[in-house]
């Protein structure tokens, strides 16, 4: 795919809308239905859409793999002029409704988890915006800045001081890039991992198994978190097998790719999930960025599930 | 044989940005690198101090396909901040050739 063009596209909604790809207010809150979490507050979860982005980021790749390789491909240099007055990105990204349900439900189950804990906590809803990690990493670094800013308000209007992050590139964002670009950064960001294990949240059942870890690149070096996971699912009864490449030194699943180079991202993904297959059959990732991208080379023999799922398991009646 | 740009070097340059100083070009970086990336990153960063703009560009996939996933840095006796180094790189690129 052209690469500036592609950037620019995603830049520019990022500018102009407030999310890399189009998602609705009523998509991006659906999962906190039923749930009665009170509007803002001191300590909020805060999803930053990554998990509601998911479904979208996948059908667009889908499409994207379709021309890369094309004469279509040099249409996206159009493309972005067209995407400054015409969405368009929210006709080549259109995920099927199965796939939204299976993100917002670990969203529900990440929140339902936190209930248990003890921990009260609110929701900013539609006031809830993307954390520009994407474009962070795309290095488009005057408008991540620009959006961080307005991350950063929409909290401090709400007056929250503690964020609980759900998946390891938010809380990165949170944790340890915005600081460095925010003067006078006073937010407490945990993830809820992190809380879950501070909460010491005790196990109503043990669902015993075994699963193999995927410890994502982001949550392993960037933000050093090994223990928590490990932890949580050893009080789950859920024996944690090691593959080829773990904890610190775990193989990324080639996720990052995927943006710009769709076949690049499935092929790091076939060899991390070669690793897992030698490991055993049942894979548990925490990022919905490895959950998504190792799934599309799984083929059969394995299976993924996000740690939210096993911890509902065990950890809710 | 590349163009040296006298002024590249210094536009790269951030106060927290690029740094690439301390690289000891060992090639630990190319042999974990997941994507098998051999050039990223201790040509790359060469190019980057010697200033050779033309071959940083010509390159420009191989910066936009760095997984930024860190197996290089875990592994590097220098301690180099070479994710970071390749975000700085595309920074330079989107405001210097995509115009974002």
């Amino acid at each position: 795919m052209p690469t500036g063009a592609t950037i620019g596209i995603l830049a520019d909604n990022l500018k102009k809308r407030n999310s890399v790809l189009p998602i609705s207010t009523g998509g991006a809150t659906r999962w906190a239905r039923g749930l009665d979490l009170p509007r803002g507050g001191e300590t909020v979860i805060y999803t930053g859409l990554m998990y509601q982005l998911i479904p979208y980021i996948a059908a667009m790749s889908k499409a994207q793999g379709k021309v890369e390789d094309s004469w279509l491909a040099d249409l996206v240099g159009i493309g972005r002029y067209v995407n400054k007055v015409v969405n368009i990105s929210a006709f080549m990204a259109i995920p099927p409704g199965s796939m939204k349900e299976t993100f917002n439900t670990m969203l529900a189950n990440i929140a339902l988890l936190l209930k248990k804990a003890g921990v009260e906590m609110g929701y900013l809803y539609g006031e809830e915006l993307y954390s520009g990690a994407l474009i962070y990493d795309l290095g488009a670094d005057a408008v991540f800045e620009e959006h961080a800013r307005k991350v950063y308000q929409s909290f401090k209007k709400n007056k929250v001081k503690n964020v609980i992050t759900v998946d390891p590139h938010t809380t990165n964002m949170l944790r340890s890039v915005y600081p460095g670009i925010i003067k006078g950064y006073d937010l407490n960001v945990k993830s809820y991992l992190e809380v879950l294990f501070e909460k010491n949240i005790q196990p109503v059942r043990e669902i015993g198994g075994e699963a193999v870890i995927h410890d994502s690149c982001v949550y392993a070096r960037y933000e050093n978190m090994l223990n928590e996971q490990r932890a949580l699912l050893a009080g789950a009864g859920v024996t944690v097998k090691e593959p080829r490449d773990s904890g610190r030194f775990t193989l990324c699943c080639g996720g990052p790719a995927e943006s710009l180079f769709p076949k690049k991202a499935v092929q790091q993904a076939s060899k991390r999930v070669g690793q897992l297959k030698e490991a055993g059959c049942n894979v548990v990732t925490m990022c919905p960025i490895c959950y998504v991208n190792l799934g599309k080379a799984a083929g059969s023999g394995i299976a993924f599930e996000d740690i939210s799922s096993y911890l509902v398991r065990a950890y809710l009646p | 044989m590349g163009l040296v740009n006298p002024d590249f070097t210094d536009r790269v340059n951030r106060p927290e940005g690029f740094n690439a100083a301390a690289c000891m070009n060992c090639g630990v970086c190319s042999a974990v690198c997941p994507m098998g990336i051999d050039l990223l990153p201790r040509k790359l960063f060469r190019y980057v101090l010697l200033g050779f703009e033309d071959k940083v560009l010509a390159n420009s996939e191989t910066i936009y396909s760095c997984l930024l996933c860190r197996m290089c840095e875990a592994n590097c006796p220098a301690e180099v901040n070479i994710a970071e180094n390749v975000r700085t790189l595309r920074n330079y690129i989107n405001k210097n050739v995509f115009n974002i």
